[in-house]
């Protein structure tokens, strides 16, 4: 089985040429896709008008930004990541954050910081709407129809009427429906509670080793996608690697070594039943020896296949994307 | 030296100005369209690309309006796309200050100013009602006056987090208590382009303390002259000199080989804009009534227009009558005089194209505007998606070029600095 490989960028740089190159190894590598990080709060610019900056610059490479549903009004992320699925011909995705920290809070004034039972409820919530404001134009809404004057069958436009407990969205979109129907959702967990209540399609997990990767994905429905993040030190000789490790800490598993021990271990987890992992270089230098170290030898064991689907969607094997209010899913 | 023009190209809009029927017309949504806009403007050397907003679609007698152009992208995503594939080109958004908040924009602004070395411009709308709200966590939740107030403070947020270089921060006003680190260091520009499209006395006097340029709708010339003498009147009071501020109207034009040419070929696109559908639904923004049982070949309606303003029959859109009776009774004169139908009536009363003739009238046209103080410049809005700037680019800026009224190079790297802006 081959796995699909993706690297998270972590950078925080605001000189458009540091992620044009970043992306474009990435890219040419043919890597899966890529994650901007992000959060209010830090220094670094913002990750979605990031993802699109580099969008018309990449043709590959499916481009998966964080963005928190904390603060950010729901409607607004539903129509910037449809529009970077515009942008991208269909590579966008989504890495859905919440944010506890008071000290984000301040920087809106909104309102006081919420539990974390409720930051969770929030951000289902969240998800649900964009979710449903993807869908909120069928495919074929726009007719233009010269002899009846109209543009679009309005019969085809939803108001996604959504009403929770935090919020309540009108709809429909005011952008129509993105190339991949649903761009791909995706959410970094540690723990199962909230596994459970987000509709996301990719879990980035933090196992230890093939047994706990194992467990893991045991625990998730069937369908969904798992990827193992690893926080990855490469050299060519294990030594140096280690010694930039140092005392590296981190949620993930932190290796150090050559790129022929790290496609060793890869080739380790992979009876696990996760899809792929994304590797979290350690330092810049160790995006590009992923793209051009790592890569090559994992193609040369059969661990990396390049897809060949246009997709994020497509690529990752999942589903053609059933638009809710249609005809179809009110068949099926 | 004369004064120096500044152009800049309006995406085509949600509205009937853009022609959708043409077979020439391509999408409204592919990125491709916008990227071929863009860069026509900056082989034309514009000063700036334009994208107009709305958070809610169009609804007219409470039903989604499905005649004109509907569905457009997020703004400040598809300007980060734009700054890939454009070199010198402004980018302007229109982005609401009621529907955002100050940190997130600001932070959005200063990361897309950026991302594009330094080309990156807020249109500042404060939008028309509670409709949107419908769409956002707080709803319809200001009033005309109060959204001005937040307009005013979140300009002056934004300001104080932009010149923060990326450090410490604390606001504390009638609309935003906010406090932390921005975390954006200085943006090429310092701060971003800011417009300002409201025509009320608070819009005018907002763009007058804290915007850099005005897209206005005044574009017949005496109506023009007046709107730029009152806005640059209200220039001193804020300690700015009349320079400071630019007032760039959004206007159409339409080529032709002889002017003759161009008049036959602005109605053929007139009858385009305006089907017999358009015509009842744009006579019912005026009569703010149900007129769909009207024959648009028939005589304009007897009735009079209703007169609530809170409950207008069309939502999303900004207001354009004042007074409804008076310009309902205007109407019906011409109408009756010229022996007009509802269409032609409509064709003939709404949106004619500003700049009608020859490349050479419409260059020279555009210079008068310009030099006799009806504004500093043009946002121009085409007709067709996304080639409706080519014969401007083509024809009629190397004619403004040879005037010695407009750049042949960019003079700057940023937005600020080809706008001739402190
Ligand atoms: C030329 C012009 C263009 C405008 N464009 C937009 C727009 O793209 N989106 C929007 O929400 N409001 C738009 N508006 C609305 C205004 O910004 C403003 O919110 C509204 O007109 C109410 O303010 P006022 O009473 O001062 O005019 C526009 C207004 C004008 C005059």
């Amino acid at each position: 089985m081959t796995l699909r490989i993706a690297a998270a960028l972590n950078g925080d740089s605001f000189d458009a040429a540091d992620w044009i190159s970043a992306a474009r190894e990435a890219d040419e590598a043919l890597l899966d896709f890529i994650t901007f990080d992000d959060a209010f709060g830090r220094r670094g610019p913002d990750a979605v008008l990031v993802a699109s900056r580099v969008a018309p610059l990449t043709r590959h490479v499916g481009l998966v930004p964080v963005a928190t549903t904390t603060h950010t009004e729901p409607f607004h992320l539903s129509t910037a990541l449809a529009t970077l699925d515009w942008v991208s011909h269909g590579r966008a995705g989504w890495q859905v954050r919440v944010s506890a920290d008071p000290a984000e809070a301040d920087l809106l004034g909104r309102r006081a910081p919420l539990g974390f039972d409720d930051l969770f409820t929030e951000a289902a919530d969240a998800v649900e709407v964009v979710r449903r404001l993807w869908d909120s134009w069928e495919d074929d809404a726009i007719i233009k129809d010269v002899a009846t004057g109209r543009f679009v069958d309005r019969d085809k436009l939803h108001y996604v009427d959504f009403a929770g407990e935090h919020f309540t969205v009108k709809g429909p979109s005011i952008v129509p429906r993105p190339p991949q129907g649903q761009p791909v959702i995706a959410a970094l967990t540690h723990q199962a509670r909230v596994w459970e209540r987000l509709d996301v399609d990719v879990y980035f997990v933090t196992p230890s080793d093939v047994d706990s990767a194992a467990t893991i994905v045991r625990q998730l429905p069937a369908r969904k996608k798992v990827f193992a993040d690893i926080v990855v030190f490469l050299d060519a000789d294990q030594e140096t690697a280690i010694r930039r490790r140092g005392a590296t800490t981190s949620d993930a598993a932190v290796f150090a070594g050559t790129p022929a021990q790290l496609a060793g271990l890869i080739a380790g987890w992979e009876p696990s039943g996760i899809a792929g992992v994304r590797l979290r270089p350690g330092a810049p230098t160790d995006l590009t020896a992923i793209t051009r170290d790592l890569v090559p030898v994992l193609r040369e064991r059969g661990l990396f296949e390049p897809s060949t689907a246009t997709t994020l969607r497509e690529r990752l094997g999942l589903p053609v994307a059933v638009n809710r209010y249609s005809p179809e899913a009110a068949n099926a | 030296m004369p004064k120096q023009i500044i152009l800049a190209a309006h995406f085509p809009g949600v509205n009937n100005t853009t022609v959708w029927s043409d077979p020439r017309s391509g999408s409204q949504i592919e990125f491709a369209s916008f990227e071929h806009l863009a860069r026509t403007a900056e082989r034309g050397k514009f000063d700036f690309f334009f994208l107009a907003e709305g958070l809610r679609l169009r609804e007219q007698r409470g039903l989604i309006h499905d005649l004109d152009v509907v569905g457009r992208p997020d703004t400040l995503t598809v300007l980060a796309a734009l700054a890939a594939v454009t070199t010198h080109l402004g980018l302007a958004g229109t982005l609401n200050a009621t529907f955002h908040e100050p940190y997130e924009l600001a932070r959005q602004l200063a990361t897309l100013d950026h991302l594009s070395g330094g080309r990156a411009a807020w249109n500042v709308v404060t939008s028309h009602g509670p409709f949107f709200g419908e769409n956002f966590r707080r709803g319809g939740f200001l009033d005309h006056a109060d959204r001005y107030t937040r307009a005013g403070e979140f300009i002056e947020v934004a300001r104080k987090l932009w010149d923060s270089d990326a450090g410490e921060f604390q606001h504390t006003g009638e609309q935003f208590d906010i406090k932390g680190r921005f975390g954006v260091p200085r943006s090429p520009q310092g701060r971003p382009v800011v417009l300002q499209a409201g025509d009320s006395a608070q819009g005018r006097d907002l763009a007058a303390r804290l915007a850099d340029a005005i897209f206005s709708r005044h574009h017949h010339l005496e109506d023009a002259q007046r709107f730029y003498r009152d806005v640059k009147d209200r220039l001193p009071a804020y300690g700015r000199d009349r320079d400071s501020l630019k007032i760039i109207p959004g206007v159409s034009y339409v080529l032709g080989d002889t002017d003759a040419d161009a008049q036959e070929k602005a109605h053929y696109i007139r009858r385009q804009q305006v089907t017999p559908q358009t015509a009842v639904l744009l006579l019912e923004q005026l009569w703010n009534r149900d007129l769909s049982s009207y024959d648009p070949e028939g005589p304009l309606p007897a009735v009079d227009p209703v007169l609530d303003e809170a409950d207008t029959i069309i939502k999303g859109r900004a207001g354009m009558f004042p007074d409804r009776l008076k310009t309902a009774n205007e109407w019906r004169a011409i109408a009756e005089a010229k022996k007009l139908s509802i269409r032609d009536l409509v064709i003939e009363v709404t949106g004619r194209q500003n700049f009608i003739g020859t490349a050479d009238r419409v260059a020279s046209l555009l210079d008068e505007y310009v030099q006799t103080d009806a504004c500093d410049g043009f946002i121009l809005v085409p007709h067709l998606t996304p080639a409706g700037l080519d014969d401007f680019v083509d024809q009629v800026v190397p004619l403004l070029q040879e005037r010695g009224v407009f750049r042949s190079e960019y003079s700057a790297s940023t937005l600020r600095g080809n706008l001739g802006l402190a």
